[in-house]
């Protein structure tokens, strides 16, 4: 029911979209098609061109070169207030100005809607702030800013809504109740949802489809789990959750599962999780999904011996272990507190293993540590 | 979708920001007409009528270049001129030792009080400035009850006066542009974040290290315009140094006042003007530069 | 370190506060005091109270044509000098475009001139046209002097606007004008309106630059500078004193309003 001047609906489809300011290439040629309905989530650190791509589908921003479009219509070069597109802005940019009622009218009245204050009202019942209707922006806590500024760009049913970092200023308590409600009322409204942030918990939680941008350009992009689980690259492997990654060489490629030689040790790699273009590969595996034991004891599944703990942290659901390897690398590992054994102590010598479907295999000519000083949680 | 279409309008549309080009100079264009001529273009004639000599009958003047001009006006006026820029020094020093603690008051210990202390730094303003002058003169002078009292505890002998000495003029120049003074730094204080002034005391700096490592240096836009804002104006007061002054206080104001007003004048009042402008633009130029602050306004 | 040295050292800046204020106000509030004075010609020595003055505050001859004067050309100044210096403080504020150090320095330099050399020259060139100096030649004075102080206190205003804030109303289906008068103008007002007060204040206020270019015509601070000599009339202290009391309100409702405005309880 978008009555705004482009009434425009369907698939967002950026092609070859590019941006630069002045030697800068901000967004890369990127090209991307985000389906009509979905959670999408661009996530990246800062400075990888995922706010710069979000300005330039809300109009606030001219791309250097491609084009943005909305369905079959383009949008690429339509002034803000032409797009059926409203945006979430990081710190709300609520009008101080203006009561909140008027804050949530504001798109309504200026696109000469008829029964606004029918509309203001759902959707305020919609964020549960009707009570707030008269006061201004800055009486409200935090949270309640950051429902109107969602009540105020949903109210005018747009085809997409843009949100930029939109619980970046909330606590965390706060941060995780406002994930499954941003959930909630994107599954209730049913409008397509863009979604920037750098922050993987939250990208990870809301979003259907993830898209990893670094430098301008997508590094990967498909649901949570997929990314998670089969990262394609040390960046995604890095950046969302943390990874140990070991050089290793294939030895051989047959069929569904292919072997790894890392430093002696011969791997399992299954052929759907091997991403590298030649011999030369980094071998992955999520620090939960390793077993660790006492040096000697029977393990099954890729196993690699010889380490030794170098340092262990009890954080009470879990112990975080970092193990020497004999080839001078420490490897993580997070063993779940759940099996009533005293947690090894540093200087023991163990041997880990894990489920062979696990590993991923990673092209070996990349740096092994990319993304993960990007990432927040890899401390 | 098919992509044949995506390539087929992408390039239609041109980028729109340029069409807006013209726009800052219409919403420039009246303030600056209005400040050329009644500004730039005086200030040219100025220049012009400093030059000329005497004509035939009072008031007027033939352009002949006689650049000595400015030499008499120095000669004649290098009394003055000095005086001026000492007062307005003297003047500027103490108005910053006066604000500074007053503009840290108010930014930094006031509370709640803040905005109402903030009405009552303004406030003089809004009484008029001769009227201020004039009931410092008599508060000071001869019938008022200080100098009476100063008499009276022998700090002042019989002939002693407060008013018509140096110490009034500055005094009055002090007073008149305070808050000239304490309002720049009052907004460069204000915007210091507490925080910074936490951390200098958690990185083992006393009070006092704090103030002169941290606060000073945050609040130095505040004191370049503040300074300037104080000195640019009393430099070329005269009200003062008639009110509070005598004839032995006059400041170049006067000087060029009265060759003016009374003497007419015209080119050694316009070279004495210049000299006076001149002067004080290199002072600030230098200052501004030394203080490093970027954009002027 | 006993107590009393203790008190005195924690609360030095603000005893120093104080004795600042004080030293700021002593002559206003002699002002208002001898506005109550009795005296019947110069007001010098404290005859006795009275309301005498405050009930006839014409009572001086030329006063109240010299405070008309004062505030028809404070009017008509601020409104000039507040439509053009706003204009620039946009161009200034809001667009990159050639020439703007320029510009930058032409709206500086009033400021870095003593007024006494733009009185002067400004009253050079009024007669060098033929101008005889007057009511309009004093306005057009005051715009001038009076556009450099709008254009610094407006553009501080803008520039501290979030951007954000008009990106949101576009992206609310607000084209460019509407914009600018839903949200921009708005938010500006406040800068716009203590500049006019600024503006107001100091066309009010001046002397210097008037008493060049005012021929024969009578203003506020000229009247107090000429009766000095003789001696001021108690009127005069009614009038500045009122000024003071009436400016002061404006002020104090002012902040009051843009509090509840702002939604601050």
């Amino acid at each position: 029911m978008v009555d705004a001047s482009t009434s425009a609906h369907g698939d967002l489809t950026l092609k070859n979209l590019t941006k630069s300011f002045g030697d800068f290439v901000a967004v890369d040629d990127l090209d991307l098609v985000i389906p009509e309905g979905s959670f999408f989530a661009l996530l990246g650190p800062s400075g990888c061109g995922k706010t710069t791509t979000l300005r330039m589908v809300a109009g606030l921003e001219e791309p250097s070169s491609g084009s943005i479009f909305i369905g079959n219509t383009e949008i690429t070069y339509e002034k803000p207030y032409k797009r059926p597109v409203n945006t979430v802005f990081q710190n709300y940019a609520l009008f101080p100005h203006l009561s909140i009622y008027e804050n949530v009218a504001f798109g309504l009245r200026r696109r000469g809607v008829k029964d606004v204050d029918a509309q203001v009202q759902k959707a305020l019942e919609l964020v549960e702030l009707t009570h707030l209707a008269t006061r201004k922006p800055n009486q409200l806590s935090g949270g309640q800013q950051q429902r109107i500024a969602l009540a105020r760009a949903i109210v005018n049913r747009p085809a997409l809504l843009l949100l930029d970092e939109p619980l970046g200023a909330l606590d965390l308590k706060l941060r995780r109740a406002m994930q499954i409600e941003l959930k909630w009322i994107q599954t209730e409204v049913g409008i397509t949802f863009v979604h920037v942030t750098h922050d993987q918990e939250e990208a990870m939680t809301m979003a259907d489809t993830i898209a990893v941008m670094n430098e301008g350009k997508i590094e990967q992009m498909g649901s949570p789990a997929d990314l998670y689980d089969n990262p394609r690259t040390a960046f995604v492997a890095n950046f969302l959750g943390q990874s140990n990654l070991i050089k290793g060489s294939i030895i051989e490629r047959a069929g569904e599962a292919g072997v790894v030689d890392v430093f002696g040790t011969k791997l399992a790699l299954p052929a759907a999780r091997n991403h590298a273009h030649d011999s030369s590969v980094l071998v992955g595996i999520r620090p939960e999904k390793i077993r660790i034991a006492p040096a000697g004891s029977a393990m099954n599944g890729n196993i690699l011996e010889g380490g030794v703990i170098s340092d262990a942290s009890y954080i009470g659901v879990s112990t975080q272990y970092q193990v020497e390897m004999p080839w001078g690398q420490e490897l993580m590992v997070f063993e779940q507190n759940d099996d009533g054994t005293p947690p090894l102590a540093k200087g023991d010598p163990v041997i880990m293993s894990w489920e062979s479907i696990f590993t991923f295999g990673l092209a070996g000519d990349q740096d092994a540590t990319a993304g993960s000083e990007a990432n927040p949680d890899s401390e | 979708m098919s992509t044949a279409l995506l390539h087929a309008t992408a390039h239609e549309k041109k980028p729109l920001i340029t069409k807006k080009k013209l726009l800052p100079y219409w919403l420039l264009a009246p303030g600056i007409i209005w400040l050329v001529i009644f500004f730039l273009v005086p200030i040219y004639q100025l220049i012009s009528t400093s030059t000329q000599t005497q004509g035939f009958g009072i008031g007027t003047y033939v352009q002949t270049y006689r650049f000595s001009n400015f030499i008499d006006a120095i000669t004649s006026s290098k009394a003055q001129l000095i005086r001026s820029f000492e007062y307005a020094f003297l003047a500027t020093v103490f108005a910053l030792i006066i604000s500074y603690p007053l503009a840290y008051a108010v930014a930094f210990k006031s509370g709640r009080w803040k905005n109402t202390l903030l009405v009552l730094i303004v406030a003089p303003f809004f009484c008029s400035f001769l009227l201020r002058t004039v009931a410092w003169e008599q508060i000071l002078g001869e019938q008022g009850l200080v100098i009476k009292f100063l008499r009276f505890v022998h700090i002042i002998g019989a002939q002693g006066h407060l008013t018509a000495t140096p110490f009034a003029v500055v005094a009055g120049l002090t007073y008149n542009f305070l808050p000239f003074m304490t309002l720049p730094l009052y907004a460069s204080l204000e915007r210091i974040d507490i925080r910074m002034m936490e951390a200098s005391g958690d990185l083992y700096a006393n009070a006092l290290t704090t103030f002169r490592k941290v606060t000073i240096p945050l609040s130095m836009p505040g004191v370049v315009a503040g300074t300037l804002l104080t000195f640019i104006p009393a430099a070329g007061d005269y009200i003062n140094a008639e009110l509070l002054g005598n004839p032995g206080t006059k400041m170049i104001g006067n000087v060029i006042e009265a060759r003016y007003l009374e003497i007419v004048d015209y080119p050694g009042a316009a070279a004495l003007s210049l000299i006076l402008m001149v002067t004080i633009l290199i002072l600030v130029m230098a200052y501004v530069k030394r203080a490093g602050t970027e954009e002027l306004v | 370190m006993n107590r009393a040295t203790r008190w005195f050292s924690r609360n030095l800046i603000r005893i120093y506060a104080f004795v600042g204020f004080t030293y700021l106000f002593i002559p206003i509030i002699y002002t208002i005091a001898f506005s109550f004075n009795a005296s019947t010609k110069s007001n010098l020595v404290w005859v006795g109270f009275t309301w005498n003055n405050w009930l006839n505050p014409c009572g001086a001859p030329d006063v109240c044509n010299a405070l008309g004067n004062s505030l028809k050309i404070g009017v008509l100044a601020t409104f000039f000098a507040t439509i053009l210096g706003t204009l620039m403080a946009f161009a200034m504020g809001r667009y990159a475009f050639k020439g703007r150090s320029i510009v930058n320095i032409l709206i500086f330099l009033p400021m870095a001139t003593p007024e006494i050399v733009m009185g002067a020259s400004l009253l050079t060139m009024f007669i060098s046209f033929g101008f005889n100096p007057g009511f309009w030649t004093i306005v057009i004075a005051h715009v001038m002097f009076c556009i450099s102080f709008v254009v610094v206190t407006v553009k501080a205003r803008i520039a501290s606007l979030d951007p954000r804030l008009e990106q949101a109303a576009m992206d609310l289906y607000a084209d460019e004008r509407e914009t600018f008068r839903r949200v921009t103008l708005p938010l500006v007002a406040p800068g716009i309106a203590a500049a006019a007060l600024l503006a107001f204040s100091l066309s009010f206020d001046d002397f210097i630059i008037t008493n060049f270019n005012s021929g024969d015509v009578n203003t506020f601070p000229k009247f107090v500078y000429i009766s000095a000599q003789r001696g001021l009339p108690p009127q005069a202290n009614v009038i500045g004193s009122s000024m003071f009391l009436i400016a002061l309100i404006i002020v104090l409702v002012g902040q009051f309003v843009g509090r509840k405005r702002a939604g601050v309880r």
